[in-house]
C-alpha cells in the first residue's frame, strides 16, 4: 500500500510560538495557581505525609515509644491475615450491589419510561432513597426493616407464618448488599431512564412495523443502544460504593465478611489507635486501588471515546 | 445633576453609619478589656463530653456556674461515645490543647493519667473539705487512680444488675433471689422463653464496649480472665470457653432472636416492648425502665448481677470530668470540674431538671437525700450496694496485674476487646468453632500481653 498525500501531516504547534501573548498567557497560569496549589496542598503533602508515618512505630497511646521502623508495619499489614478477606469483601459488596442495583433500575427505568397519570411524583418517590443520608438509611434499616421484633421484614414473614429471619446474625454480608442496593438503584434507575428517553422513537416505530414483539424490540434494539448508559452507571455506582462505610459500622460492625477496607482503615486507626499502622494500610490500599482503577479504567473508558472499539 | 447630588447624599450617609459603627465597637472593645483587667481575664472553657442526658442536664445548668463566676464562658461541645473518645484521644495525645475539660471512662483515665497527659487533682480536690472527697465512692474511685493519684472525678457511675420483668415471671411461675447464679437464670430464660417472645437479652453486638462489657465479667465470675499475674493472656483457658459456650447457648435457648445486632438500646427497646423477660446491663437502664413514659415502669424486678465462682460479678464504669495538662486555664477548669461533681451540683439538678434526672453512682450523698431516695426507690438502693461491693482491683477468682473490672487498661485493649468481639460474634451466628475463635483472640491478646511485660 502507497502512502498517500493525506497520511503525512508535518506535526506543528496549534499556535506560532511568536505570536502566542505572554501576558494572557501568565495571566492564565496565575488565575489556575490557586487551584493547583490547593490541590496540591490537600492531596499530594497529605499523601507524602501519609508515606513517612508509615515507617514509624506510631501509636497514639504509647507516647514514649515512637521512631523509625522501616518496613515492620508493611509486614504486619500484609501478614495479619487481615488484607486478604477485606479484599474479597470489598469486591464482593461492590459487584453485588452495582449488579443488583443496575437490574433494578433498568426495570424502574423501563417503567417510568412510560407516560401514566402522577409519573412525576412516581419520580420522586424513586429517587427519595438516594437523598437519604448513607448513616440515616442504614438505621432506618436496621430497625425499621431488619430487627426482629419491630421490624416489617419479620412482621410479613410472622403475618405468613414464616420463621423469623434473624438479619444482622445469620446474613450480615446480604443485609449490607440489601441497603445499598436500596440507596443505589434509583442512582442507576436516574442515568438509565436518560438514556431510554434518548432513544429515537422513529426506530422503534419501525420495528413495530416490522412486526417485533416487545421482547425482541427490547433485546435488539433497547439493550443495545442502552449499553453506554449502563457501563457509565457501572463504573460510577463502583467508584462510589466501593469506599461504602455506614452501612457497615451500623449495621454488622465488620462480621461475617463485610469488613471492606474503608471499614479496615477505619478500625485500624481509630480503634487500633496505631497510625503508623493505619498508614502503611492506606498506602497498600491506595496501591491496590491504582493497579484495579488502571485495568478497570482502561477498559470501561472506552465508553468516553466516540466510535472506540465498539 | 439631581443624580450626583442624590449619590453625594448617600456617600455621606454611607460614611456617617461607618463612623458610627467603629466608634461603637471601639467603646465595646474597651469595655471588654476593662472587665479583664478588673477580674483577671475573660476565661473561655472547652468541654468535650458525651451525648447522654446527665451531660446535657449539665449543658442547661452551665448559666448558673457563669451566673456566680462572672468572665467565665462554658463552651459545650457534645459528641457521640465511638467519636467523643476518637476526638478526645487524638487531641490530647497530639497535644493539641483544644480542650479545657474532657469527659473519660473509667477505661481511659489511668492509662491517660500515667502517661502525664491530665492534671493531677488530688491536692485541689483534697485541700477542699466543702467538696468533701472522701464522700466520691470507694470502688469508683480506685479504678480512675494510677499510683494513688487521682487523675479524674466522676460525673456518674454505675455499674451491672439483673433486670426482670415480674409479671412475666409471675405468669411462667419463675422466682428469682436478690443473688442469682448465671445457671438459675439461664434454666428461668429457657422457661420464660415463648414464642417470639425472649426469656433473657443480652449484647451481642461486636465491639469491646457492646459485647464485652457483660462477657467480660461472666468470664470473670466463671474463673477466667484475659490475663494472669505476669500478663501471660489467658483466652485459650477452659474457664473462657466454659464461660463462651454458656453465653452462647443462653443466647441460642431463650435469647432475642438477633443477638449480633443487639447492644444496650436494643435491649432496653425489647424490655420496654415486653418482647424480652430479663436482662442484665448496665444499672443505669433501670432509671430507664422507671421513667414516666416506661410502659413497664412499676413493673420491673432488680438483683444483683448473676454469678458462678465469685460473690459479686456487677461491673464499674464511671464518666469522669478530667483536665488535659495542655489547658491555659487550669484554675478555672478545676473549678468548674469541682462545681459539675459538687453536693450542690446534685441538689441543683434534682431541684431544676428532676429528682430522678440525678447523676446516679458518684457520691455515698446522693444516696441519701430523701427526694432522690423516694424518686429513685426501685432501683437506687440496689445500685449503691453492687457499687460498694464490687472489686475492681480483684473481679475475677485470680489476681489482675490491672484495676478495673470489664475492660484491661491498657492501651490495646480497645483491639484486641474489639477483634476478639468480632471472632466471637462469628461464633455466636455459628460461622466459626469455640475454639478457633479463642484460639485466634489468645494469639491477639499475647501479642498485646507481651508490651506490657
Amino acid at each position: 500500500m502507497s502512502v498517500t498525500e493525506v497520511d503525512t501531516v508535518k506535526a506543528e504547534t496549534a499556535t506560532e510560538p511568536r505570536r502566542v501573548n505572554t501576558s494572557e498567557l501568565r495571566a492564565a497560569r496565575g488565575l489556575a495557581a490557586p487551584a493547583i496549589i490547593l490541590l496540591i496542598l490537600l492531596t499530594q503533602i497529605p499523601f507524602l505525609v501519609t508515606i513517612v508515618v508509615s515507617t514509624i512505630n506510631y501509636n497514639l497511646l504509647r507516647p514514649n515509644d515512637r521512631g523509625f521502623t522501616g518496613f515492620d508495619n508493611y509486614v504486619s499489614a500484609l501478614t495479619s491475615g487481615d488484607l486478604w478477606p477485606s479484599i474479597v469483601a470489598t469486591v464482593s459488596i461492590t459487584a453485588a450491589s452495582v449488579v443488583l442495583s443496575v437490574v433494578f433500575g433498568m426495570i424502574f427505568a423501563l417503567l417510568l419510561d412510560r407516560a401514566f397519570p402522577g409519573r412525576a411524583v412516581a419520580r420522586t418517590l424513586m429517587i427519595t432513597p438516594f437523598l437519604v443520608m448513607p448513616a440515616a438509611a442504614a438505621l432506618i434499616w436496621k430497625y425499621s426493616m431488619f430487627d426482629t421484633n419491630i421490624g416489617i421484614l419479620n412482621w410479613v414473614s410472622r403475618s405468613l407464618g414464616l420463621p423469623v429471619v434473624s438479619w444482622g446474625t445469620n446474613h450480615p454480608l446480604a443485609t449490607v448488599i440489601i441497603v445499598l442496593t436500596w440507596q443505589f438503584t434509583p442512582f442507576m434507575m436516574l442515568i438509565l431512564l436518560a438514556g431510554l428517553q434518548g432513544q429515537d422513537k422513529g426506530v422503534l416505530e419501525a420495528a413495530q412495523v416490522d412486526g417485533a414483539g416487545t421482547w425482541r424490540t427490547f433485546t435488539w434494539i433497547t439493550l443495545p443502544h442502552m449499553r453506554m448508559y449502563v457501563e457509565i452507571g457501572v463504573l460510577l455506582g463502583s467508584v462510589i460504593i466501593i469506599q461504602v462505610f455506614d452501612p457497615i459500622a451500623i449495621l454488622t460492625k465488620g462480621t461475617g465478611g463485610t469488613k471492606t477496607l474503608a471499614y479496615l482503615l477505619y478500625e485500624r486507626a481509630f480503634i487500633g489507635l496505631d497510625i503508623g499502622q493505619a498508614a502503611a494500610y492506606g498506602v497498600v490500599t491506595v496501591v491496590l486501588t491504582l493497579i484495579v482503577a488502571t485495568v478497570a479504567l482502561r477498559t470501561l473508558f472506552k465508553v468516553f471515546m466516540a466510535g472506540g472499539s465498539r | 445633576m439631581p443624580s450626583k447630588k442624590r449619590a453625594l447624599v448617600f456617600g455621606a450617609g454611607a460614611l456617617a453609619s461607618a463612623l458610627t459603627l467603629a466608634a461603637c465597637s471601639g467603646g465595646a472593645v474597651k469595655s471588654d478589656d476593662g472587665a479583664a483587667g478588673g477580674e483577671g481575664g475573660n476565661v473561655t472553657l472547652n468541654l468535650a463530653t458525651v451525648n447522654n442526658g446527665q451531660m446535657k442536664d449539665m449543658e442547661q445548668l452551665k448559666g448558673e456556674y457563669e451566673k456566680a463566676n462572672p468572665g467565665v464562658t462554658v463552651n459545650f461541645q457534645v459528641m457521640e461515645e465511638a467519636d467523643l473518645r476518637a476526638a478526645v484521644t487524638a487531641d490530647v495525645a497530639s497535644k493539641a490543647g483544644q480542650y479545657d475539660i474532657v469527659t473519660i471512662g473509667a477505661y481511659e483515665t489511668p492509662q491517660w493519667g500515667a502517661n502525664g497527659w491530665l492534671v493531677d487533682l488530688t491536692e485541689p480536690l483534697a485541700s477542699d473539705s466543702n467538696y468533701d472527697v472522701e464522700d466520691i465512692l470507694e470502688p469508683v474511685r480506685a479504678a480512675i487512680s494510677n499510683d494513688g493519684k487521682q487523675y479524674a472525678v466522676p460525673f456518674y457511675g454505675e455499674s451491672s444488675i439483673l433486670m426482670y420483668n415480674k409479671e412475666m415471671l409471675d405468669k411462667a411461675g419463675v422466682t428469682l433471689s436478690e443473688n442469682p447464679t448465671w445457671q438459675e437464670v439461664a434454666d428461668a430464660a429457657k422457661k420464660l422463653k415463648k414464642g417470639n417472645t425472649a426469656g433473657i437479652c443480652m449484647r451481642g453486638k461486636p465491639g469491646w464496649g457492646d459485647l464485652f462489657a457483660p462477657l467480660t465479667t461472666v468470664v470473670q465470675t466463671f474463673g477466667g480472665n484475659w490475663y494472669d499475674a505476669d500478663w501471660n493472656a489467658t483466652v485459650d483457658s477452659p474457664e473462657w470457653k466454659q464461660a463462651v459456650t454458656f453465653y452462647k447457648t443462653m443466647l441460642d435457648e431463650s435469647g432475642e432472636a438477633d443477638p449480633v445486632s443487639y447492644s444496650f438500646n436494643e435491649c432496653l427497646t425489647a424490655l420496654k416492648e415486653g418482647q424480652a423477660a430479663m436482662w442484665a446491663d448496665a444499672s443505669v437502664a433501670a432509671s430507664l425502665l422507671e421513667a414516666d413514659d416506661s410502659p413497664v415502669k412499676g413493673k420491673m424486678g432488680y438483683a444483683h448481677m448473676p454469678v458462678d465462682k465469685t460473690q459479686e460479678s456487677g461491673w464499674l464504669w464511671s464518666w469522669n470530668l478530667a483536665v488535659p495538662a495542655t489547658t491555659k486555664n487550669q484554675e478555672q477548669a478545676v473549678d468548674f470540674v469541682k462545681w459539675a461533681t459538687s453536693k450542690d451540683y446534685i441538689k441543683l439538678v434534682g431541684e431544676q431538671i428532676g429528682w430522678s434526672n440525678v447523676p446516679p453512682g458518684s457520691r455515698n450523698s446522693t444516696y441519701e437525700i430523701p427526694e432522690y431516695k423516694e424518686a429513685a426507690a426501685a432501683y437506687a438502693p440496689i445500685t449503691l450496694d453492687v457499687m460498694n461491693s464490687v472489686n475492681p482491683e480483684q473481679p475475677g477468682v485470680n489476681p489482675q496485674p490491672w484495676v478495673g473490672i470489664q475492660y484491661v487498661s491498657i492501651p490495646e485493649f480497645q483491639d484486641v476487646g474489639n477483634q476478639c468481639a468480632q471472632l466471637i460474634a462469628d461464633y455466636i451466628a455459628n460461622r466459626t468453632s469455640v475454639d478457633d475463635a479463642l484460639g485466634k483472640c489468645q494469639d491477639l491478646a499475647a501479642a498485646a500481653g507481651e508490651a506490657q511485660k
